[in-house]
């Protein structure tokens, strides 16, 4: 199957060799973090994670999404998702591998990477962090391959496959809330201590996941022959709507219990992230960014004729996509650190060098997801030309 | 055949990567390496016999110091009897390189025919070497 | 018996690795009987070592840079000048930022701004320790924290669990930034965490850790299981803090705070 994307139009090539590009800029200057550290980055004593882990735990939560596309047609027979539950397989596959880099983008020693295996430690999060995520890997490709492998040769998948794809749902939803463990059980970190941790991560995760899925759903009918089809766009619509006011309901019983307790490490982080602390605070215009873009998008999405229009709907989609990267790529991490265990405020502020090699990253993901949206799409179309729907 | 040329081209590409190493070394004589024991404090010694046998220390010495490490760092035990009974401190920097205080001839030597990095020397400090050591 | 090809490659495989061990295995062997790795009987040993400070010694700068400056002598911690690259293993901060739970602004005179000696705690229940995920950080035997950093991958997640910031990484290459470098002990390389060792070196040769020996008695070192040992004289004689203990971390160092007559 792989070959179908060894063939493709002169505009496919282009993106190709443009993602390559841009991968290979990153590449560059990772080799020159390789070299001097990560001291290469914004990242400091006070604010020891930043930028990469951000971006990591985001993406894990677009992994994990593409759960909301198995639930409703494996479980509930929702037959109209069937041709785009590949594409949330997939788009799975490139977050988790994105997930990955940016784990070793962020490790100090990276050619250490097989400690984690050699001396593992359960008790660490991290260590189970690393079993679901490569597990869910694994998962969504053997899930991916084989429906998609069955399909175009119009059978049914074969029966083994079902017991793994009910494995992958709550396999899914642990990936994320691994993820939110890593932050919600370390003492002293008043910010991310918090039950609501996992099911926030969830609940964004869901929102953000399906938004990116519609906005790759309505370029994928705009550049192919494949149609993923209306009523499967606004069934994802109406996910997005309720795990964004999920998401925002979530943040704000955060801002509850912190304000009205008036616990003062409570309510540190929130103050730095939205209005600033000892007189700095270089996150607030995004932070305030990302809380207008969240209420656009929930009164779009919430109506039910601007979530119908379907340039309202990408738009809504793209605010809500938006909102969620800065809210957890970037404030949720940053905004744990600050201010520090001595209560005073160390800002950060990601380097180029940093931002260039985090792009590299998101094209390297890129280029996975084309090539195995491109194989997934080259199938549909066959089917297409065939006239044999099996859907 | 279908696209012989690019087959053939694909074929030519991979045989020069694969046979790089025999083609860019060719003719070029690589030095055996000779590691030397020549330092002041081995030459004071009666019996210049290190931890274990000769042997032993040349086919197991990066095990033996994964061993002390682990010994050492993580267990506190920083007492090393051998297998002849000898009792000796374990410590890589104010120990071994006590006696091999000549990193160049004796540590580098090898590792440089070998090709093998390994990374003591990012931590650990490497004695000064006299000028007129060898 | 016919074998497949299959087969005979699997079990030519397995063999294969199985002499490979079995040749350095012998090695080995022979002499694990004979070998053996033992405590020096010269060492300091402890259930649970435990440091107490007693703000009261501390009076002029030089009380605080005196132990700063031997630790950080003797164990090769670099000096980048800058807060972003900072590495250390001793500091100082004042009262209130040490002690936020505890701060009151009707506190005797001068208490607020006094300055505290601050090092790893080395905690009974060590969160950095729970989150490391190659076991690189530890709690030995006699309580000690310790980072072994031929392991540490340089994850960072033991900074993120620390509640008291006592935790650097080398963020680049420290070796140019150490000032006068101790021959005898190691420096770090890029890429991993380092912090105080309540010099376990030194305690293998019998000597107390060098910030003690400084700190003319501002500094106190024992055994905290052993109801005989300094440590556990002096707390029982004053009242002491320990930081954020509500956290339940359990830290081993203990504040002596002062400015009160009987304190």
């Amino acid at each position: 199957m792989l070959e179908k994307a060894l063939t493709g139009s002169r505009r496919y090539w282009g993106w190709i060799f443009f993602l390559l590009a841009v991968s290979g800029v990153g590449f560059i200057f990772y080799l020159r973090q390789f070299a001097y550290g990560l001291g290469i980055t914004g990242m400091s004593r006070d604010v020891s994670w930043g930028l990469y882990i951000g971006q990591f735990t985001f993406l894990v939560g677009v992994a994990a999404s593409a759960v909301m596309l198995v639930i409703p047609y494996y479980l509930h027979d929702f037959k109209k998702f069937g041709k785009i539950v590949i594409l949330g397989e997939f788009l799975a596959v490139a977050a988790v591998v994105m997930c990955m880099l940016f784990i070793m983008a962020d490790m100090g020693q990276p050619m250490r990477v097989m400690n984690l295996v050699l001396h593992p430690s359960p008790k660490s999060i991290m260590f189970w962090d690393a079993i679901v995520l490569n597990g869910y890997l694994l998962l969504n490709i053997v899930i991916g391959w084989n429906t998609l492998e069955a399909d175009r040769k119009e059978v049914p998948p074969p029966t083994w496959l079902k017991p793994l794809i009910y494995l992958s749902i709550p396999w899914a939803i642990s990936i994320h809330t691994v993820t939110a463990f890593l932050y919600a059980g370390l003492p002293g970190r008043p910010f991310w201590l918090s039950a609501i941790m996992a099911a926030r991560f969830l609940a964004s995760a869901f929102a953000a996941g399906p938004a990116l899925l519609i906005i790759l759903a309505l370029i994928v009918r705009k550049l192919t022959k494949f149609d993923p089809g209306k009523e499967p766009i606004q069934a994802l619509g109406k996910i997005v709507t309720y795990a964004i006011i999920a998401s925002t309901f979530f943040l704000g019983l955060e801002v509850f219990t912190a304000f009205y307790s008036q616990i003062p490490g409570h309510m540190a982080s929130f103050k730095y992230l939205y209005a600033g602390l000892d007189g700095v605070g270089k996150l607030v215009p995004m932070m305030w960014l990302s809380t207008i873009l969240a209420v656009v998008a929930i009164i779009l999405l919430v109506n039910p004729n601007t979530r119908k229009n379907e340039s309202i709907l990408a738009f809504a989609c793209v605010a809500a996509f938006i909102s969620l990267w800065i809210d957890k790529g970037f404030g949720l991490i940053v905004g744990g650190f600050v201010p520090n265990p001595f209560e005073r405020v160390t800002e950060y502020w990601p380097t180029l060098p940093e931002t260039i090699i985090t792009i590299g990253v998101w094209a390297i993901g890129l280029l996975v997801l084309t090539v195995l949206y491109k194989v997934a799409i080259s199938i549909r179309e066959a089917q297409l030309e065939s006239g044999s729907d099996t859907h | 055949m279908y696209d012989a040329w690019k087959i053939l081209l694909g074929l030519i590409i991979f045989l020069a990567f694969a046979t790089f190493p025999f083609y860019s070394n060719m003719g070029k004589a690589v030095a055996k390496p000779d590691p030397k024991l020549d330092t002041p404090v081995i030459q004071q010694m009666k019996v210049k016999q290190c931890v274990e046998s000769k042997e032993f220390m040349r086919a197991e010495h990066m095990q033996l110091l994964n061993n002390w490490r682990d010994a050492a760092l993580r267990r506190g035990e920083r007492l090393y009897k051998g297998s002849d009974g000898r009792i000796t401190e374990i410590s890589f920097q104010n120990q071994c390189l006590r006696c091999h205080s000549n990193k160049k001839k004796f540590c580098d030597e090898c590792h440089s025919y070998a090709d093998v990095k390994p990374y003591c020397w990012d931590c650990h400090i490497a004695p000064k070497e006299a000028k007129n050591e060898h | 018996m016919s074998i497949s090809r299959r087969d005979f490659l699997k079990l030519a495989g397995i063999s294969s690795l199985g002499i490979g061990f079995s040749a350095t295995d012998l090695l080995w062997e022979n002499r694990a009987e004979a070998i053996d790795y033992m405590s020096s009987p010269k060492g300091l040993t402890a259930k649970r070592w435990a440091m107490v400070v007693d703000l009261r010694k501390f009076k002029t700068e030089e009380d605080y840079s005196r132990v700063i400056d031997i630790c950080h002598h003797i164990h090769n911690v670099p000096d980048f000048g800058n807060l972003k690259d900072e590495v250390k293993w001793i500091w100082t901060d004042t009262f209130e930022h040490v002690f936020p739970f505890q701060k009151n602004e009707y506190l005797p005179e001068g208490v607020q701004e006094k300055k505290a000696v601050l090092f790893c705690n080395h905690c009974d229940n060590p969160p950095c320790v729970r989150v490391c995920p190659t076991q690189a950080t530890f709690k030995r035997k006699d309580g000690i924290v310790a980072q072994d950093y031929h392991r540490c991958i340089g994850c960072r997640f033991c900074m993120a669990a620390c509640p008291f910031g006592s935790r650097s990484f080398n963020w680049r290459d420290p070796r140019p930034f150490i000032k006068r470098l101790n021959p005898e002990f190691p420096t770090r390389t890029k890429g991993v965490v380092e912090k105080c060792n309540f010099c376990v070196e030194r305690l293998a040769k019998g000597l107390k850790p060098a910030c003690v020996e400084v700190s003319n008695g501002g500094l106190i070192f024992g055994d905290l299981s052993d109801p005989e040992s300094e440590v556990r004289k002096i707390l029982s004689k004053h009242y002491s803090l320990r930081r954020k203990a509500e956290l339940g971390t359990r830290p081993s160092v203990f504040y002596i705070i002062g400015g009160d007559e009987d304190a």
